[in-house]
């Protein structure tokens, strides 16, 4: 082997943004995550143009029923959020990882930084794309839902949002729990079972399950009763995903490999 | 050079690696050697900072790994040959680590060349054989141009030409003056490839010594030397019988494939 001309010195240690690189190239390069994105949005736009075409009463919350579509791609994200972590255990790949990024910390970060920026990307088109073709969907005697309105660019903008914490709430549950079923099954509770299991005890309850946060907290433009403020919501889901990524960092710097 | 200080790593009830001392000079190929279940795969590990040591230390170039600056330039490994993701094609696996560590993006095209990948850069690297997995491997260990190379089992899966090959590339990175580490648990290999040996058994050094050495202490045989060291090891017997027999210390050495 020659002396070859190949380091880009940037730096005089592997930092932050090297790491961001490595995780951007590694999400890219699967063509599962790209199938995942694109389900995500159509089916939030196709459920948007059913409920469209559906609507009769002209008083409800029509932002809130073109956002109606969100609920499958959160869930997509969340799982794609754990599979980001857990598929380098399954495959081997964390051997390769760490051996080129020893610090632990900084890798979940850098994870949680790439994944959060694409779903959150993802997420905008999803909701805003859902939004139009929903409105458009609505029949034409009913006047559909506008940005002028109060309420309106606030719920589509923060049901975007909802996907990029749910992924990172994914991210962490990764990271906790390493095997994918076992995340998976965790993530599929957390957001739906333990939902509906607290609105059993109580209504109020019931709203502080994610899904139901998205749904009737950040998406809609009129406030339900027992439903947490589109703000305490948001604030809920944030809590979710920093204290999932926090317990992940810490269970990663101290396990072995 | 790397450098481990009174190593100790147990898994549960069970002693994987026992008190290990010793030291890899650069310039040379040495060969980690011992039966399957000896603690080389798990004394690997705990070199590279996958896992954290009971006791002691390791250090490579006078520092543990995690405190290395651009660590795939400085040490380059291959623990097993399957560390990549199956749908990521053999380039973007390699480009992924080579942006983790600013290495530009034509080393990771000449390393591809080198082991002989370039043909199918672009498939996903899930259809490959062992022997291709192999090479991928490699290339993953050369990406940085690194000073360090440690190597579990790297002729494993690979066809007489393919570890022919691995011969020359490890004995000329060794005469370029680089630290080559590999652990094998095949005498025969260890005999046409490696000058110097450390030799564990039961997670316990056994010998750390010149191949000639070793040999003439068989009388011209390897082998026969290893197994006299190994036999006449009690307490490495009864230590080995029982690492051998129980789960932990068998997955830390992943790529052994017949137990004691």
């Amino acid at each position: 082997m020659t002396a070859t001309e190949f380091t880009k010195t940037s730096g005089a240690r592997y930092g932050f943004s090297n790491v961001a690189r490595m995780e951007w190239v590694k999400l890219r390069s699967l063509r599962s995550t790209w199938w995942t994105f694109a389900i995500t949005i159509a089916a939030a736009i196709g459920i948007a143009v059913a409920v469209g075409l559906n609507t009769k009463n002209a008083t409800g919350d029509l932002t809130n029923n073109a956002l109606g579509g969100v609920a499958p791609g959160l869930l997509l994200t969340g799982v794609l959020g754990v599979l980001v972590m857990t598929n380098e255990y399954t495959s081997g790949m964390i051997r390769s990882t760490l051996a080129a990024a020893p610090n632990r910390p900084l890798l979940l970060a850098a994870k949680a930084a790439v994944f959060g920026t694409v779903s959150l990307v993802v997420g905008e088109i999803a909701s805003f794309a859902a939004f139009f073709v929903g409105t458009i969907a609505v029949p034409g005697t009913i006047s559909g839902p506008a940005f002028s309105q109060p309420g309106v660019l606030r719920a589509v903008v923060l049901a975007g949002a909802g996907y990029f914490l749910i992924g990172l709430f994914g991210v962490g549950l990764g990271a906790i729990i390493r095997h994918t079923s076992a995340a998976v099954a965790v993530l599929v509770g957390g957001i739906y079972v333990a939902g509906s299991g607290l609105v059993a005890i109580s209504r109020s309850a019931g709203s502080y399950g994610p899904v139901s946060i998205v749904a009737n907290s950040l998406s809609t433009t009129q406030k339900l009763p027992h439903a947490l403020s589109p703000w305490a919501g948001l604030g809920m889901l944030c809590l979710y995903a920093v204290v999932a990524l926090g317990i992940g960092g810490w269970r990663l710097a101290r396990r072995d490999a | 050079m790397i450098e481990t200080e009174g190593l100790v790593k147990r898994y549960g009830t069970t002693t994987a690696v026992d008190g290990l001392t010793f030291t890899v000079q650069p310039g040379k190929v040495t060969g980690f050697l011992g039966p399957n279940g000896s603690g080389k795969s798990t004394t690997m590990r705990l070199l590279l900072g996958l896992d954290k040591p009971d006791a002691g230390m390791t250090r490579i170039d006078g520092r543990p790994y995690r405190d290395l600056r651009w660590p795939l330039r400085e040490v380059g490994s291959m623990l097993e040959a399957k560390a990549f993701h199956p749908g990521r094609s053999a380039r973007a696996h390699l480009a992924a680590l080579a942006a983790s560590n600013a290495i530009g993006r034509a080393r990771v095209d000449e390393v591809l060349d080198m082991v002989g990948l370039d043909y199918v850069a672009r498939r996903r690297a899930g259809t490959f054989s062992l022997g291709m997995a192999q090479r991928l491997g490699i290339a993953t260990a050369l990406l940085g141009n690194p000073q360090v190379l440690v190597l579990d089992e790297p002729v494993n899966g690979l066809d007489p030409e393919g570890i022919r090959w691995i011969r020359g590339l490890l004995k000329s990175l060794a005469g370029e003056g680089r630290t080559v580490f590999v652990s094998s648990h095949l005498i025969s290999e260890m005999a046409a490839t490696a000058d110097h040996l450390v030799v564990i058994g039961g997670g316990r050094l056994l010998a750390d010594t010149s191949v000639a050495t070793l040999s003439a202490a068989g009388s011209g045989s390897l082998e026969k030397a290893f197994f006299a060291l190994t036999e006449s090891s009690v307490q490495y017997e009864g230590t080995a019988q029982r690492t051998g027999s129980t789960a932990p210390a068998t997955a830390s050495g992943a790529s052994d494939t017949a137990r004691p």
